[in-house]
C-alpha cells in the first residue's frame, strides 16, 4: 500500500510524462506540417534499443541519445520519402514500419536483454530544488526531463512566433498556396517529418536510459507511440494542449499504481492497460463535441460553449495529403 | 487525356514477376545485412527458418496452425480493404472472438454434448468478432472517428478485458497467472490430425473462408458494391448506394472472420484463453493482404509464407541465440520493398509518358 | 512597367487554348481582357502569371525578355495574379496569410508586418482585421487581402480573373476604387471578365479574345454592340423550330436559394414541363451547377420550395428524387459520376436493380456489349473506366441513363467531346424529349445552347436574369444577358 504523497505524485507525473511529451510534441510538429507518421510506436522501441545498446557499448549516454535521435529521424524520413516522393499511402507505410521497427528492435536488441545499463544521472537544480513542493516537482529531475518541459515552450514559440514556424503551419494547411508563394512544400514536409522523428527518437532514448531503464522484451514503452498519436489529436495539434494531454496520461498511469495498492483484487495489468483506451476514447467525446447537433444545442449556452472550445480541433487542412506537383 | 490501351495480360504478368523478383532480392539483401549486424551467420539463419517450418510433419502442423487464423483474418480484411477502410481493429476482433468462444466453452466443461458446445462456441466467436467490428464501424459512421483510432482503442480495450477475465472472474484455481485460464477438457478440443497437430476442422474452415470470400467478392452484389464504394464514394448517389451501410457490412464480415480466427485459437490451438491469444495475427494479416495486392488467391499463399517465417524463426533463439522477431522484420521489409518497387516503376513509366506527351 | 505579349501560344495536345495572342499593356492603365467561356482568357493569364508554361511566344517587360516557369518567379518580376479560387490559408489569421511567403528566419517580424498591413489597409480604405480568421472573411475581403499581399510583395502588374463574381456591390465598389488608385500610382491592372458593364466602368482599354485568338481591341469609350460582336461573333441565322407540344409541369422551384460555388443561387423561380429542352447559359459557376444539383436532390435548398409533379421534395433525401425519375449527371465524370477502377460491365452490373444476392454477370455483359455498340463507346466490356477517353466516358454515362426518367439534369454534357460525338449526344437527348422527358443542361457554348434548346435560362452572378423561348430571342440578346447587360 503506497502512501499517498501529493508531491511525490506530481513529481512522478512530471518524470513519467517526459518521454510521452517528447514523442507527442515531435508528432505534433510532423502533423502540423501535414504528414502523419504512424510508425511512432515502433520507432520509440527501435530508438530505445539503439540508445541503450550504444550507451552500453560506448559508455557515453550522450552518444546514446544522439544515436536514438538519428534513428528516429531516419524512420520518419522513410515515411516521408514514400509519401512525398513515391506517392504511397502514409498510413500504409507508417503502419508497416511500426511493426517492422519494433521487431527489428527486439531482434537486434536481443543480446542486450535484461542487462544492467547506464542511467541518466539525476541533476537537481541548486537553490530551485529547495522551493517547497515546486522544487521537488519541477527541479529535482534530470536533463531529459528538464528538456521535455522546456520543449513545450520552445515548440509553441517556434510555431506561433517565428516566420519559420509560420511556414511550417502553412505547408500543413495548403501546400498549393505555398507553392504559389515560392515555398517548396516537399522539402519543408521532409524537414519537419525528420525533426519530429528526431524528437520521437529522443523519447525512446528517454525510456531506456531514464524512465524505464534497460532493454528487454517487453521493454515497457510499448503502446506509447499510439498514445502519442492520440494525444496529438486530443491536443488539437497545439503543443501546449498536447502537453496537457501527455501529463494527463502520465497522471492516469501513476494513479494506476496507487489504485493497484488500494484495489489489490483487480489485476495489475488492467491498471497498466487502462489508460490507453481511456485516452483514445476521449477522442470520441471530442468528436461528439464537434458534431453539428451538439453545436446547435450549445448555441446560447455560453458556459457550455467555452468548455467545448477547449476541445475544438484544428486539424491541419492538408494533413495526409501531400503536395502533388502534377 | 486518353491513357494507353490496356496492356496485354502477358505484359502485366511479366511486369509483376519482374517487380516480385526485385522485391525478393532487395529484402534478401536487407535481411542479410541485419543478420550480419546482429553477428549471426545469415545462411545458417535461413536454413534454420526453413527447417523449422518445413522440416517435418510436426513442424508443418505448426505452420498450419499459424496459417489458419492468419488466412481467416486476411479473408475478412479483404472486405474492409475493398471498401477502403483500414481495419486495424482486426486484432481486437480476434480477441473478442476468443473471449466469446471461451465464454461458451466454459458451459460445456461438464462433458455433455461437446460437439454442440464446440459448434456454438465457434458461432459465438464469429458473432463476438462481428459485434466488436460493428462498434468500430459505428464509431466511424456515427461518431466520425477514423477507423484506425477507433480500432486501436478497441484493441486496447479488448486486451484489458482479456486480462481482467484471466486474472479475475475466469482465473484458474489457485494463483492466477499469465499462462491463462484453466485448460479445457480434451473433449472440448478441436480434433487433431495424427502427426500434424492441426485441426482438420479449422483447416476446412480456412479453406471454406477463402472460397467463400472469393465467391462473395466476385459474384455477389455486396462484393460489387464494396468495390464500387471503395473506388469512388462520391459517385455512390449515381447508383443508389449507401456508403455508410456498406462500410458496416464490410466491418461485420471482417469481424466475423477475425472472430472465427479467435475461436480457432481458443478451441484448436491453446485450448484456453491466454493474454496473447491473438498472437499478432490480426496486424500480420494486414501485411499479408497488402503484400498480396488485395488478391484473394494470393493472400493464402503469402499467409503460408509468413506462417513459415513465424514458425521457422522460433528455432532461432534455440539454435543461434537470436530473437525470433526476425520473421517480423522480413515480413515488414517485404511489404515495404514491394511498395517501393511498384512505386518506382509507376514513377519511371509516368516520366516516360510525360516525355512523349509534350 | 510596360508589358508586351508577342504571339503567345499555349497548346494542350491538339487543343490550342491560345493560338498566337499579341497584346500590350501600358503602365498606369487598367486593361480588360474580354471573352466568353473557353475563349482562352484564363489560359493566357495562367501563362502570364507563371502558373503554366507557354508553348511558344515571348513576354517582354520594359523591353526585356522575361522567362519564368513558376508563379513565384513571376512574382519576383513584378507580376501577380488574383485567382478565381483564392489560394489562401483558411485556418490562419489575416495577418499570417499576409506574411506567409514574405518572411523567413527566426526573428519575429509580426510587429513590422502588422504596421505594413495597417498602412496598406488605410491606403486603400479597406476594412480588414489583422487577427480575424480567413475562413470568416467574405470572398470580397479575401480578395482585398490577396491584393494587399501582392502589393506588399512588390508587384507592378496585377491580374484579376473574374474578380466580381460572387462579391457584394459594396465590395465591388471598394475593389474598383482600389484598382483605380493602383493605376493612378503607375501600376498596371489586367482585368479578365465576361461582364461588359465592369469593363465599361473600369477599363482604359480592352482586348477581346475568342477561340484562342484576339478578335479586336478598343479604347474607351466603348460600343457595346461591337464588343459583343467581337466576343460572340456574328450570330448565324437561327433555324425556325415549331413550338413543341409540352406536357404537364414536373418540376417547380419557388423562391429557392442555396449556397454553392462562388455565387450560390438566389431567388430562383422556375417551372419545367414535360418534353422541354432547357439550356442553362452564362459564365460557368454563375449558379447553373447549383441549380442542377438542387433539382436533382443532391443538395438541399437553404430557402424556398421544390416540387416534383406537385409533391414537395425540398430537403428530402436524394433517393426520393431518384425514385421519381430524376437523374443528374455531373461534369466531372470520373470524380462524381463513374467508378474509375471498375470496368464497363461492372458499371452495368451496378445499374441492375433486380433483387437477388448474386450479380447477374451474363446479363450485365450483354447489356455492356449492346450499349457499347449503340453508343459507340471505344472500349471493350472489360475496359476499366479510367482508361477511357473523356468523350467515351461521357458516352458511357449517358448509356447508363434509364429510359424511364422524367427529368434529365446534365452538367456540360458535351464537354471534351469532338463535334461528331457532341452531335450524337444531342440527337440522343432529343429522343428523350420526344418521349416526354424534360432535359435541362448547362453549357459554356452559347451557340450550342441556341442550336439545341427550346428554352434558355441565363445565369448571371447567381441569379436567373433571363428566361426565354428560343424563338423569342437571338444570340446577341443572349450574349448581352450573359455579359450582364440585360
Amino acid at each position: 500500500m503506497i502512501e499517498f504523497n501529493i508531491t511525490i505524485l506530481c513529481a512522478g507525473v512530471v518524470a513519467g510524462a517526459a518521454p510521452i511529451l517528447l514523442a507527442t510534441l515531435g508528432e505534433t510538429i510532423t502533423e502540423k506540417a501535414g504528414l502523419i507518421n504512424l510508425s511512432l510506436d515502433g520507432t520509440i522501441m527501435l530508438s530505445a534499443m539503439t540508445s541503450f545498446v550504444i550507451t552500453y557499448e560506448t559508455g557515453s549516454i550522450m552518444t546514446g541519445f544522439i544515436a536514438a535521435a538519428v534513428v528516429g529521424a531516419l524512420v520518419a524520413a522513410v515515411v516521408a520519402l514514400f509519401s512525398i516522393y513515391l506517392n504511397q499511402s502514409q498510413v500504409a507505410v507508417g503502419f508497416v514500419l511500426t511493426l517492422m521497427t519494433r521487431d527489428l528492435a527486439y531482434f537486434l536488441g536481443n543480446p542486450y536483454s535484461r542487462l544492467q545499463g547506464a542511467c541518466v544521472a539525476p541533476q537537481p537544480i541548486p537553490y530551485l530544488k529547495d522551493i517547497p513542493f515546486l522544487g521537488d516537482v519541477l527541479f529535482n529531475h534530470n536533463i531529459p526531463i528538464y528538456f521535455s518541459i522546456l520543449l513545450i515552450g520552445a515548440c509553441w514559440w517556434y510555431m506561433y512566433r517565428t516566420p519559420r514556424g509560420l511556414i511550417l503551419r502553412s505547408v500543413g494547411e495548403n501546400p498549393q498556396a505555398c507553392f504559389a508563394r515560392g515555398i517548396d512544400p516537399k522539402r519543408i514536409q521532409m524537414l519537419y517529418a525528420m525533426c519530429g522523428g528526431l524528437l520521437v527518437g529522443l523519447a525512446g532514448a528517454t525510456f531506456s536510459l531514464c524512465t524505464k531503464p534497460g532493454w528487454g522484451r517487453p521493454q515497457g514503452a510499448e503502446g506509447t507511440g499510439w498514445i502519442a498519436l492520440a494525444l496529438v489529436i486530443f491536443g488539437g495539434w497545439h503543443p501546449i494542449r498536447a502537453a496537457i494531454g501527455a501529463y494527463l496520461f502520465a497522471f492516469l498511469q501513476v494513479i494506476g499504481i496507487y489504485l493497484q495498492g488500494w484495489f489489490p483484487s483487480v489485476p495489475a495489468q488492467v491498471f497498466q492497460v487502462a489508460p490507453f483506451p481511456l485516452m483514445i476514447f476521449t477522442l470520441l467525446i471530442i468528436n461528439i463535441a464537434q458534431h453539428e447537433s451538439v453545436r446547435t444545442w450549445s448555441d446560447g449556452k455560453a458556459a457550455v460553449q467555452s468548455i467545448l472550445k477547449i476541445f475544438s480541433q484544428n486539424m491541419p487542412t492538408a494533413l495526409g495529403r501531400p503536395y502533388r506537383s502534377d | 487525356m486518353p491513357m494507353d490501351v490496356t496492356h496485354t495480360k502477358r505484359d502485366i504478368i511479366l511486369r509483376r514477376t519482374r517487380e516480385l523478383g526485385l522485391t525478393v532480392i532487395v529484402v534478401f539483401a536487407f535481411t542479410t545485412v541485419i543478420l550480419l549486424l546482429a553477428g549471426a551467420p545469415p545462411l545458417d539463419a535461413y536454413y534454420h527458418i526453413m527447417k523449422g517450418s518445413l522440416g517435418s510433419w510436426v513442424k508443418l502442423g505448426h505452420v498450419l496452425k499459424a496459417w489458419i487464423p492468419l488466412t481467416l483474418c486476411a479473408c475478412g480484411l479483404l472486405f474492409t480493404f475493398r471498401i477502403g477502410l483500414w481495419n486495424i481493429g482486426v486484432e481486437g476482433q480476434v480477441m473478442m472472438g476468443a473471449v466469446c468462444t471461451t465464454f461458451v466453452l466454459r458451459f460445456g466443461t461438464d462433458g455433455h454434448a461437446p460437439l454442440l458446445y464446440l459448434t456454438l462456441a465457434c458461432a459465438a466467436g464469429v458473432v463476438g468478432g462481428a459485434v466488436w467490428a460493428l462498434v468500430a464501424g459505428f464509431l466511424k459512421t456515427k461518431g466520425g472517428i477514423h477507423e484506425i483510432f477507433a480500432g486501436l482503442g478497441l484493441n486496447f480495450v479488448a486486451q484489458a478485458i482479456i486480462l481482467w477475465l484471466i486474472f479475475g472472474p475466469w482465473k484458474r484455481p489457485g494463483i492466477a497467472s499469465m499462462s491463462g485460464t484453466e485448460m479445457f477438457p480434451r473433449d472440448l478440443w478441436l480434433a487433431y490430425m495424427p502427426h500434424m497437430r492441426a485441426s482438420p476442422v479449422a483447416l476446412a474452415c480456412a479453406i471454406a473462408a477463402i472460397i467463400a470470400t472469393a465467391l462473395m467478392l466476385r459474384y455477389t452484389r455486396v462484393g460489387l458494391y464494396l468495390k464500387a464504394l471503395g473506388s469512388n464514394e462520391r459517385a455512390a448517389h449515381m447508383f443508389d448506394l449507401r456508403p455508410r451501410f456498406y462500410m458496416l457490412v464490410a466491418m461485420i464480415c471482417a469481424g466475423g472472420f477475425a472472430g472465427l480466427a479467435g475461436s480457432v485459437q481458443v478451441a484448436g490451438v491453446y485450448h484456453r484463453l491466454i493474454p496473447a491469444i491473438s498472437s499478432n495475427y490480426g496486424y500480420l494479416a494486414l501485411l499479408v493482404v497488402m503484400l498480396a495486392n488485395y488478391n484473394v488467391w494470393i493472400s493464402p499463399a503469402v499467409a503460408f509464407f509468413f506462417a513459415c517465417l513465424n514458425v521457422g524463426s522460433i528455432q532461432l533463439p534455440m539454435m543461434l541465440q537470436l530473437d525470433s522477431s526476425l520473421s517480423g522484420v522480413i515480413q515488414g521489409a517485404l511489404v515495404l520493398a514491394a511498395l517501393a518497387v511498384h512505386a518506382w516503376h509507376v514513377r519511371t513509366r509516368r516520366m516516360a509518358e510525360r516525355a512523349d506527351y509534350d | 512597367m510596360l508589358l508586351e505579349l508577342h504571339n503567345i501560344h499555349k497548346h494542350y495536345g491538339a487543343v490550342k487554348a491560345n493560338n498566337g495572342v499579341t497584346l500590350t499593356i501600358r503602365p498606369g492603365t487598367i486593361h480588360g481582357v474580354l471573352g466568353e467561356n473557353g475563349a482562352g482568357k484564363s489560359t493566357l493569364m495562367k501563362v502570364l502569371s507563371g502558373f503554366v508554361t507557354k508553348t511558344a511566344g515571348t513576354i517582354l517587360i520594359d523591353d526585356n525578355v522575361a522567362e519564368y516557369a513558376t508563379p513565384a518567379e513571376a512574382q519576383r518580376r513584378g507580376i501577380g495574379m488574383l485567382y478565381q479560387e483564392p489560394l489562401d490559408y483558411v485556418e490562419l489569421t489575416v495577418l499570417e496569410n499576409f506574411m506567409i511567403g514574405q518572411t523567413r528566419g527566426l526573428k519575429n517580424e509580426m510587429h513590422d508586418f502588422r504596421e505594413r498591413f495597417h498602412s496598406l489597409v488605410a491606403h486603400f480604405n479597406f476594412t480588414l482585421e489583422a487577427d480575424e480568421m480567413v475562413k470568416r472573411l467574405t470572398v470580397g475581403e479575401r480578395q482585398q487581402l490577396e491584393i494587399l499581399r501582392l502589393l506588399s510583395c512588390g508587384i507592378e502588374i496585377l491580374i484579376l480573373d473574374e474578380p466580381t463574381t460572387g462579391i457584394t456591390d459594396d465590395q465591388k465598389a471598394s475593389l474598383f476604387r482600389a484598382l483605380k488608385q493602383l493605376a493612378a500610382e503607375g501600376k498596371s491592372v489586367i482585368l479578365v471578365s465576361h461582364k461588359l458593364q465592369d469593363a465599361e466602368a473600369l477599363c482604359d482599354a480592352v482586348t477581346v479574345l475568342r477561340d484562342g485568338v484576339v478578335t479586336g481591341s478598343m479604347d474607351t469609350p466603348y460600343d457595346a454592340t461591337t464588343l459583343l460582336a467581337m466576343m460572340f461573333g456574328t450570330p448565324p441565322s437561327s433555324p425556325a423550330r415549331a413550338p413543341a407540344d409540352y406536357g404537364e409541369e414536373i418540376l417547380r422551384l419557388e423562391n429557392v436559394s442555396a449556397p454553392g460555388g462562388r455565387t450560390g443561387l438566389s431567388q430562383c423561380r422556375v417551372a419545367v414541363r414535360q418534353g422541354e429542352m432547357i439550356g442553362l447559359a452564362g459564365l460557368e459557376g454563375s449558379g447553373q451547377g447549383v441549380f442542377l444539383r438542387l433539382a436533382g436532390g443532391i443538395a438541399p435548398p437553404a430557402t424556398g420550395t421544390i416540387e416534383l409533379c406537385g409533391k414537395a421534395v425540398h430537403g428530402r433525401d436524394h433517393h426520393v428524387f431518384k425514385k421519381a425519375g430524376v437523374v443528374f449527371l455531373p461534369t466531372s465524370r470520373l470524380e462524381e459520376g463513374l467508378m474509375p477502377d471498375l470496368s464497363i460491365t461492372e458499371h452495368f452490373a451496378l445499374q441492375d436493380r433486380s433483387r437477388g444476392v448474386v450479380v447477374r454477370w451474363q446479363a450485365a455483359l450483354e447489356t455492356a456489349r449492346l450499349k457499347i455498340k449503340k453508343f459507340r463507346v471505344r472500349g471493350t466490356p472489360d475496359s476499366v473506366v479510367e482508361s477511357l477517353s473523356g468523350g467515351n466516358q461521357q458516352r458511357l454515362l449517358l448509356s447508363l441513363l434509364s429510359k424511364e426518367s422524367i427529368l434529365l439534369l446534365l452538367e456540360q454534357p458535351t464537354r471534351g467531346l469532338d463535334v461528331e460525338s457532341a452531335l450524337w449526344v444531342w440527337q440522343h437527348l432529343h429522343k428523350y424529349c420526344l418521349r416526354k422527358t424534360a432535359v435541362v443542361f448547362s453549357s459554356s457554348d452559347i451557340e450550342e445552347i441556341f442550336m439545341v434548346a427550346d428554352r434558355i435560362l441565363v445565369f448571371f452572378d447567381g441569379r436567373i436574369v433571363q428566361d426565354v423561348r428560343k424563338q423569342d430571342t437571338t444570340i446577341s440578346d443572349l450574349a448581352r444577358a450573359i455579359a450582364g447587360k440585360v
